[in-house]
């Protein structure tokens, strides 16, 4: 009950010195919006980008060629000695027989050419399509595989995939540093906003402590007030996210230059990402305010 | 019984100034008691000291059972609930009425609505300001405002009441109105007083307890004193 009386007390005088310091509410508001609006678009980059990824290390394969005179039992050998790999998640044994099937089915000119091959002829070879655990280490399991006898040829598509996987990782890198350094200069300004808020409540202040009000007591009117702000501060923001990602994601038909890089779909997508604007909002009004008073009421 | 025990304290500020040395006190409950002496004795240090406003150097001071030196800057709140405190300039809020400055220092410990009504108004009534709590700070004397600060110090029925220089900025009549409101609270309410101040007049005239402080260090504590030769 004491506390709630306390509560009801600190969100009252928060509100009323919000609206008495309004220009300085609204300079730390306006701040606090184009921050976030940034970092929504950060946020918004960098889901993509995890998904991008995600998605093409989901369909990455390692595609094993054996020589053509491999037998039904070397073969099973070889099934074995994949089984010992411990990055190999799956393995799919497909015979010439089978690739020439799925090839003459892709196309009728591959179809009319390999219509002349027997088996004997055919110079296809029978092959392995291989999912491996964690791509970042495909490089060393296609080593591995090639040393299994009766392998001819290894490949998973090195050039390209190492390229775009190492791009998306400087983008999500870079997005990060950009979302941490915009949220640490608004907290600065959330410091000074209440800061001054501090110097014109100085007398109360000094009265709260005088009389006995706990830490608590004198701290919170001044952190629900960055918490406000904070608050106000994302209005903009999540509409921005709301409206700005379901625009985009309807202009490019959710796919963005090529078939290859997939967008998030904007349901839920667009409302966990406001969720996570109001929280950061709300938090970095939280932190800057409470640590402007600690570092100028010394309590 | 001692309200406030004071034990080998010293006190020296971070510019290397020593305000207080080697202090030894026992204070009663209920006492009326003057601390004396010219500027720089170490009178505001002494009150200071015991509201923990500052901290001392070397030894121990008990208020009411509390270690105040130990005492960890959370906890001061602790303290300050048993303690009121009156100053030389009021320190009142000027946008606030009589009464919402009287009812401030309960509202901000969380008090019951009901129970502040009651006390303010019996706070106001003991300072004689009880006619007068729909007034703001800048419509009232001088003397007025240090009794709106009296009563705002004594709402919460404090043990013990800390003055520092309360009549500084008054003129003697006033000042003498002031300490006869202190000297009925201490009667009437119980409450130990202890009041710094260098007003000669009041202190002959009211032949209470009186300690003198000169250069940081306890010269006199007598049960009944006088400013008379106490203080050079």
């Amino acid at each position: 009950m004491k506390l709630l009386r306390m509560l009801v007390r600190s969100i009252r005088d928060a509100l009323k010195s919000v609206k008495r310091n309004f220009s300085l509410s609204l300079a730390s508001i306006s701040c606090i919006t184009i921050t976030l609006i940034i970092v929504s678009v950060a946020i918004m980059a960098s889901f993509n980008v995890q998904n991008f990824t995600k998605e093409i290390e989901k369909d990455l394969t390692i595609v094993v060629f054996l020589d053509r005179e491999v037998t039904d039992q070397e073969i099973d050998e070889i099934k074995e000695e994949l089984d010992d790999i411990e990055n190999i998640d799956s393995y799919e044994f497909q015979s010439r027989v089978e690739v020439k099937e799925e090839i003459q089915s892709q196309s009728d000119v591959f179809n009319a050419v390999l219509e002349n091959w027997d088996d004997e002829e055919s110079p296809l070879k029978d092959t392995f399509q291989i999912k491996v655990k964690d791509v970042e280490q495909i490089k060393h399991t296609a080593d591995k595989i090639k040393a299994i006898k009766h392998v001819s040829v290894v490949r998973y598509g090195e050039g390209m995939v190492d390229k775009l996987v190492s791009a998306f990782d400087s983008i999500e890198k870079v997005t990060y540093i950009v979302v941490i350094a915009l949220i640490l200069v608004t907290v600065f300004l959330i410091i000074n906003t209440i800061k001054l808020t501090i110097d014109n409540r100085k007398v109360s202040i000094g009265i709260m402590r005088v009389v006995g009000a706990s830490n608590l007591a004198v701290k919170a009117p001044f952190v629900i007030e960055g918490m406000i702000l904070g608050l106000l501060g994302s209005i903009i923001p999540i509409i921005f996210t709301t409206y700005g990602y379901l625009a985009f994601y309807n202009h490019f038909d959710g796919y963005l230059f090529s078939e290859l890089i997939k967008l998030i779909k904007p349901e839920p997508f667009i409302y966990t990402t406001s969720g996570m604007i109001v929280i950061i909002g709300v938090l970095v009004g939280m932190i800057g305010s409470a640590s402007a008073v600690r570092k100028y009421l010394k309590i | 019984m001692d309200l406030i025990r004071i034990k080998n304290v010293e006190k020296k500020y971070k510019n290397g100034v020593t305000a207080i040395y080697d202090l030894n006190l026992a204070i009663e409950k209920g006492a009326f008691v003057f601390v004396i002496g010219g500027s720089g004795s170490g009178k505001s240090t002494l009150i200071k000291m015991l509201y923990r406003e500052e901290k001392p150097t070397k030894g121990q001071i008990i208020v009411g059972g509390l270690d105040v030196a130990k005492l960890r800057n959370s906890k001061v709140y602790r303290l300050r609930r048993k303690l009121g405190i009156v100053f030389q300039n009021y320190r009142l809020l000027e946008k606030q009425t009589v009464y919402e400055n009287v009812a401030f220092a309960l509202e901000v410990i969380g008090a019951p609505r009901d129970e502040i009504r009651q006390k303010v108004l019996k706070a106001l009534e003991d300072v004689g300001l009880k006619n007068k709590i729909h007034n703001y700070p800048d419509q009232l004397s001088g003397g007025e405002q240090q009794r709106v600060a009296i009563a705002r110090a004594i709402v919460n029925d404090p043990k013990l009441l800390l003055c520092d220089e309360p009549t500084g900025n008054l003129d003697p009549d006033m000042s003498m109105e002031i300490v006869k409101v202190l000297e009925e609270i201490n009667n009437n309410r119980g409450t130990t007083i202890i009041m710094a101040t260098h007003d000669r007049d009041i202190v002959d005239k009211m032949k209470k307890q009186v300690i003198t402080l000169k250069d940081g260090r306890l010269v006199n504590f007598k049960k009944k004193g006088t400013y008379k030769n106490e203080v050079a």
